[in-house]
C-alpha cells in the first residue's frame, strides 16, 4: 500500500535504475500517511462520553433531523495521534531551523507564551461575561495597549482586527471615517507604491478607494518626488511600508508625511516590519497616522501554518476617536471598562463601530505581552539592532555571490533582497529555492517584491545565531553557484523532500478541493 | 535576554564582516529626528521567566473562569470538552512553528491537514467545497455578503433579525466602504422566526439573505421554504452557524439548498479563549468556488506521480491580483483549522451525532426544569442546545447578581441589544456536554430566590 495519484492504493515495486521504492511507500523514518476518509470510517470515534441524565426520548428539532450520513470518518485516539504527529514530520517549522521568509518574520515561538495562554484564567473565559468577572484578562488588553502605544509614540490603538489585513482594514476606515466627519468624503484616490504588499492595494480597493500606484526609484525607495507631485485635493490617503519591502527604511518619510497632511491626507503605514526598528524609532515621531502591528512576526506569536495572525492599529491624535468597538479604558478607581455599543455614548461619538465579534485575538494578546515582558524596554530595543545587525550581515556575506540590486543603497533593514540575474539561461529564483530544500533550509520569500526581476528577500530576524546564518550562507552560496553553473539537477529538486516538486498548474487547471472517493469519483465520470 | 542567540563577541565580528564600526552605523537611513536614542519612559526592563509567569498568573487570578462555576453562556462561543490530544498535537512545534505553506514540498503536513479539514467542513455544512478557513465567523459572514455581491451585482442585502447583533455590527462596518444597503431589525422575543418576512422581502436588487441557524434565540427552522425564494429571484441564501455541533443532529443548511454556508467553527477544539483566536467556516457551491475569499489548498501530483497537496486558485488572493483580488485577506486560522480537524477525527460521524444527541438533551432537560422557576417563560419551542427564557423582569442584573453567587447564568439579551427594552427581560441559556444536572438544579434553584 502507498500513496500514489489515485490515493492509498497497492502499488507494486517497480525496476529502475533508481533504487527500488519499499513497498509501503514509506522511507525509513518518514512515513506516508493515507487521508483520513481512507483510514478512517463512520463508526470509530475517539472520544468516550458521558451519559448525560437526561434521555433524548424528547426533541425539540422542529422535525428538521438529520437522516442522511454526513460522511465524516473518525479514528480512534491512538490513530489520530499517529495520523496528526505523522503529518507534522512532513512540515518544515522555525523550531527545525532557519525559516528565512523575507516580509513574513519567522522568529523563536518562546513556549512560555504557549503556557501563559493557556492558563485557565485566559483560555476558560467567556467573551460576553460580566465584566467584573473578566479584570484580569481586560487588565492583559490594557497591558498590551499601553506598550504598543508607548513603543509607537502614537495616540490610541485599536486591539480587535484579527490580522495584518483587518488591520489595513481598520487604519483604513478610521480615515474614510476622519474624512467623512470633516466633509471630504469625495477623496477617493489612494496611493500605495509598487513595493507595498499585495494586502494593501487589495485592501484599498476593498474600502472603495481608487488605488493608484507609485513608482519607486532606482535605490529601492518611494519615489517621492512623484508622489508629492500627485497629492492633492482627490487623495484620501498614501499606503506607505516602512521600512519598506526592498528592507530599506524610507528615509523620506517625515517629508513625505508633512506634505500628505498639507494636502489634507493622511498617511498609513504596513507595519509589517516594526520588528527592525522596535524600541529605536517610533512611527509617530515620522507623522504616520495609522499603522498595523503583526504580532506574530514583532512580538512572537506562533503563525500556524497560516494563521491566526492578530493586527492591532496605532493611531494618531486625529483618527483615534474614529477607532473601532469594542475597546478598554482604565477608570480613575483602577477599575478596566469595556467600552462597547452600548457604553461608548456620548464619550465616543464617532466610533466607526465594530470589525468582528468579540474582543480581537485575545489568546495572541497573551503571548504577545508575554514575549514583551519578557524582553523589556531594554531588550525589544537590542531585538532591533540584532535584527538589522543579521540581516545585512546576510546581505554584505551574500553580494559578491547573487546580485543584490539595492546593495549601494546603504545598510538594509530587517530583511536583504537579492535577485537571480547572472544564473544560467533556463534557471531561476524557483530552482535555488528549491535547491535550498535538498540543503535543510526553508527557502526565502521568493519573487516579491515585484519591482525586483527573480527577487529573493531573506528575513534572518534577531533569533538566529551566527552560527545558523553561516550555515545558511554556506548553503546559499553553493547552491547559487550551482544555478550560475546551469546543473541540471537543479531543476528538478528537491530531491530527498517528502514531495518532489508539486506540479501547481494542474491543481489550479483541474481544482481537487474536497476528497471524493475515487470509486465513486469515476463512477460520476 | 535569553531570547537572543548573538554573543558581544559575534556582534563585533558581524560588523566587522559587514564593514561598520558600530550598530549605530546601520541606522543611517533613520532622519535624526526620529531616532530614539534614550530610554523608552514608562516601560520596565527585561524580566525572567519566573518573573513574568507571576505577573501573567496574578493577572489570570482575576477572571472568574467557566471550568470553576454553573456555566450557561453561548451566543456565538459555547464551551465544550476538547480532548487533551488536540491540545497536544497543535503544540508540536512542526505545526505551531510553520508559516504559510508556501514551499509545498515541505509543508505536506499542513496542506494534507488543510484538504481534510476543507473535506470536513464542506460535509459538515452541506456545501461542495470549503476554503482553509477563516478569522472567525463574523468576519466570514461578512465576507460572504461581499461575494454575494460579487456574483449577483446587485447591492442590497437582508440580514434575518435572528443574525447575531455582532455579525450585523460587523457588516454594517464593513458595508461603510461598499456601500451595500443592508436591511435588518432586531428579533421579537417569540418562538417565530421572521423567515415569511424575509421571502416577502426579497426583490430583484437583492443580492443575498442572511440567516443564523440555529439563531440568536437558539431558534431552528427549515430554511428550504427561503432557499427557494432566494433563487426564484436570482439571489442568493447565506447561512450562518455559529454551533456547529448542532450540525451533528440537524440537517445542514446546505441541504437545504444554501448558496454559502459560513460558521462559527470555535466549538470543536479550539476553546472559549474570551472570544478569539476562533476559526471561521466557509463553503459554498462548486459554480461560486472562483469568487470564494481566503486560501485554497488542493490535491495534484509530484515529478515522481505521487499524491500531494498545494495552495491553489491563488490567481484570486491578493499577493497576486492586488486591487482586483476578491478579499484581502492573508492570513488565516490554520492553527485553529488544525484544531477543528483533529477534534473533528476523534469524534468522527458516530462521535459527533452522540455529542450532539448529548448536547440536546441536556438543553431539553434544562430547559424543562428553568421554566418551572414561577414566572420565567420559554420562548423558543424548537431549538437545539441553546434556549431563551423572559424572565419577569429585566436579565441583566440577574445575571450580574447571579454571577456574585458564583453562576454564570448566560448572556442577557440586554447586553447584546441594549437599545432594546422589549428584548430586556431575555435570558439566553446554552447547555452542553460539560453541563451537570447538579447545575441546572443550582441555577434553577437560585434563579428562584432571585425572582422571588
Amino acid at each position: 500500500m502507498s500513496i500514489n495519484a489515485s490515493g492509498w492504493r497497492p502499488e507494486a515495486p517497480t525496476s529502475s535504475g533508481k533504487p527500488s521504492p519499499t513497498t509501503t511507500g514509506n522511507k525509513a523514518l518518514m512515513l506516508e500517511e493515507a487521508l483520513i476518509f481512507e483510514i478512517g470510517d463512520l463508526t470509530t470515534t475517539g472520544v468516550d462520553f458521558e451519559a448525560f441524565g437526561a434521555s433524548a426520548q424528547e426533541n425539540t428539532l422542529a422535525g428538521l433531523e438529520r437522516s442522511q450520513p454526513i460522511g465524516l470518518p473518525g479514528l480512534s485516539e491512538p490513530e489520530t495521534v499517529r495520523h496528526y504527529t505523522r503529518l507534522s514530520r512532513q512540515n518544515y517549522g522555525i523550531d527545525l531551523g532557519f525559516f528565512p521568509l523575507g516580509s513574513c518574520t519567522m522568529k523563536h515561538n518562546p513556549r512560555l507564551n504557549e503556557k501563559m495562554a493557556r492558563l485557565p484564567g485566559f483560555a476558560d473565559i467567556h467573551p460576553l461575561q460580566p465584566v467584573d468577572t473578566v479584570q484580569g484578562a481586560l487588565g492583559v488588553i490594557n497591558e498590551l495597549a499601553t506598550w504598543l502605544i508607548t513603543l509607537t509614540g502614537m495616540y490610541g490603538v485599536a486591539m480587535t482586527p484579527k490580522a495584518g489585513a483587518h488591520g489595513e482594514l481598520c487604519g483604513m476606515l478610521c480615515i474614510k471615517a476622519a474624512l467623512d466627519a470633516r466633509g471630504e468624503g469625495h477623496r477617493k484616490v489612494v496611493l500605495v507604491p509598487e513595493s507595498a504588499h499585495g494586502t494593501n492595494p487589495a485592501t484599498a480597493a476593498f474600502a472603495g478607494y481608487t488605488v493608484e500606484d507609485i513608482p519607486a526609484t532606482a535605490e529601492g525607495r518611494v519615489d517621492t518626488a512623484a508622489l508629492l507631485a500627485r497629492l492633492g485635493p482627490d487623495v484620501a490617503a498614501v499606503m506607505i511600508t516602512n521600512p519598506n519591502t526592498c528592507g530599506l527604511f524610507e528615509r523620506d518619510m517625515k517629508v513625505i508625511s508633512d506634505a500628505v497632511h498639507a494636502a489634507g491626507g493622511f498617511v498609513y503605514c504596513d507595519g509589517a516590519n516594526f520588528n527592525a526598528i522596535v524600541g529605536r524609532v517610533r512611527p509617530g515621531d515620522l507623522g504616520i497616522d495609522a499603522m498595523h502591528i503583526n504580532l506574530h512576526k514583532t512580538f512572537s506569536t506562533p503563525h500556524g501554518g497560516g494563521g491566526p495572525g492578530s493586527g492591532p492599529v496605532v493611531l494618531s491624535e486625529a483618527l483615534a476617536p474614529f477607532g473601532p468597538l469594542p475597546f478598554t479604558t482604565r477608570m480613575p478607581d483602577g477599575h478596566i471598562a469595556l467600552i462597547e455599543e452600548e457604553t461608548a455614548g456620548n464619550d465616543h461619538p464617532h466610533t466607526f463601530g465594530r470589525m468582528c465579534a468579540f474582543h480581537g485575538q485575545m489568546g495572541m494578546f497573551t503571548r504577545a505581552l508575554t514575549y514583551i515582558l519578557s524582553h523589556g524596554a531594554d531588550g525589544l530595543r537590542q531585538v532591533a539592532e540584532d535584527a538589522v545587525l543579521n540581516a545585512n550581515y546576510i546581505l554584505r556575506s551574500l553580494e559578491n555571490t547573487l546580485e543584490a540590486p539595492f546593495g549601494g543603497s546603504g545598510p538594509c533593514m530587517h530583511e536583504a533582497l537579492f535577485s537571480d540575474n547572472g544564473v544560467a539561461d533556463g534557471f531561476s529564483t524557483i530552482d535555488i529555492a528549491k535547491g535550498l530544500i535538498d540543503e535543510g533550509f526553508h527557502p526565502m520569500t521568493m519573487y516579491f517584491p515585484l519591482v525586483v526581476h527573480g527577487a529573493m528577500l531573506i528575513e534572518p530576524t534577531e533569533t538566529e545565531s551566527k552560527a545558523a546564518l553561516d550555515q545558511f550562507i554556506l548553503a546559499l552560496q553553493s547552491v547559487a553557484e550551482r544555478a550560475k553553473a546551469g546543473d541540471v539537477s537543479l531543476k528538478s529538486a528537491p530531491h530527498f523532500a517528502p514531495r518532489s516538486r508539486l506540479d501547481e498548474t494542474l491543481a489550479a487547471r483541474r481544482p481537487v478541493l474536497v476528497w471524493k472517493d475515487p470509486e465513486l469519483a469515476q463512477a460520476a465520470e | 535576554m535569553r531570547y537572543l542567540p548573538l554573543t558581544q563577541s559575534d556582534r563585533d565580528a558581524m560588523l566587522g564582516v559587514i564593514g561598520v564600526a558600530t550598530i549605530d552605523d546601520l541606522f543611517v537611513d533613520v532622519p535624526e529626528a526620529a531616532r530614539l536614542d534614550g530610554p523608552i519612559h514608562g516601560l520596565p526592563m527585561h524580566a525572567s521567566e519566573m518573573a513574568v509567569e507571576r505577573h501573567m498568573t496574578k493577572l489570570a487570578r482575576q477572571n472568574l473562569t467557566a471550568g470553576e462555576v454553573p456555566f450557561f453562556l453561548g451566543c456565538g462561543a459555547y464551551k465544550h470538552h476538547v480532548p487533551a490530544s488536540v491540545d497536544h498535537l497543535i503544540q508540536r512545534g512542526e505545526f505551531l512553528t510553520a508559516y504559510t505553506p508556501y514551499q509545498p514540498e515541505i509543508a505536506q503536513g499542513t496542506l494534507q491537514m488543510l484538504f481534510e479539514f476543507q473535506t470536513q467542513v464542506a460535509r459538515l455544512l452541506g456545501t461542495d467545497v470549503a476554503n482553509a478557513s477563516m478569522y472567525d465567523g463574523s468576519t466570514a459572514c461578512w465576507e460572504a455578503i461581499g461575494m454575494a455581491r460579487r456574483i449577483t451585482k446587485r447591492g442590497k442585502a437582508l440580514l434575518s433579525s435572528g443574525l447575531h447583533p455582532h455579525y450585523v455590527s460587523v457588516a454594517k462596518t464593513m458595508a461603510k466602504f461598499t456601500g451595500d444597503a443592508l436591511e435588518t431589525s432586531a428579533p421579537t422575543l417569540g418562538p417565530d422566526t421572521d423567515i415569511d418576512a424575509l421571502i416577502a422581502a426579497i426583490d430583484s436588487d437583492t443580492s443575498c439573505v442572511v440567516v443564523q441557524y440555529p439563531d440568536i434565540l437558539g431558534r431552528i427552522a427549515d430554511l428550504k421554504p427561503l432557499a427557494d425564494a432566494c433563487h426564484a429571484q436570482k439571489a442568493l441564501l447565506i447561512a450562518v452557524v455559529t454551533e456547529p455541533v448542532a450540525l451533528g443532529a440537524i440537517k445542514s443548511p446546505g441541504e437545504m439548498d444554501a448558496d454559502i454556508v459560513v460558521g462559527e467553527g470555535q466549538s470543536l477544539g479550539v476553546g472559549l479563549q474570551f472570544g478569539g483566536p476562533y476559526v471561521g467556516l466557509f463553503g459554498c457551491k462548486e459554480k461560486y468556488v472562483r469568487q470564494m475569499p481566503g486560501r485554497l489548498c488542493g490535491e495534484t501530483v509530484d515529478a515522481d506521480g505521487r499524491r500531494g497537496f498545494v495552495l491553489t486558485l491563488s490567481t484570486r488572493e491578493q499577493h497576486i491580483r492586488r486591487e482586483k483580488a476578491t478579499s484581502n485577506i492573508c492570513t488565516n486560522s490554520g492553527l485553529c483549522a488544525l484544531a477543528f480537524s483533529i477534534h473533528m477525527t476523534l469524534l468522527g460521524e458516530a462521535g459527533l451525532r452522540q455529542l450532539a444527541t448529548i448536547n440536546h438533551a441536556g438543553a431539553v432537560s434544562a430547559a424543562k426544569r428553568l421554566r418551572q422557576v414561577p414566572g420565567v417563560e420559554l420562548v423558543t419551542p424548537a431549538f437545539f442546545n441553546e434556549f431563551t427564557l423572559k424572565l419577569p423582569k429585566e436579565a441583566r442584573p440577574v445575571v450580574r447578581t447571579l454571577a456574585d453567587r458564583g453562576i454564570l447564568a448566560g448572556v442577557s439579551l440586554g447586553r447584546l441589544y441594549p437599545g432594546e427594552p422589549k428584548l430586556a427581560n431575555g435570558l439566553v441559556v446554552a447547555v452542553t456536554e460539560t453541563t451537570s444536572a447538579e447545575d441546572v438544579e443550582t441555577l434553577a434553584t437560585a434563579l428562584q430566590e432571585i425572582l422571588a
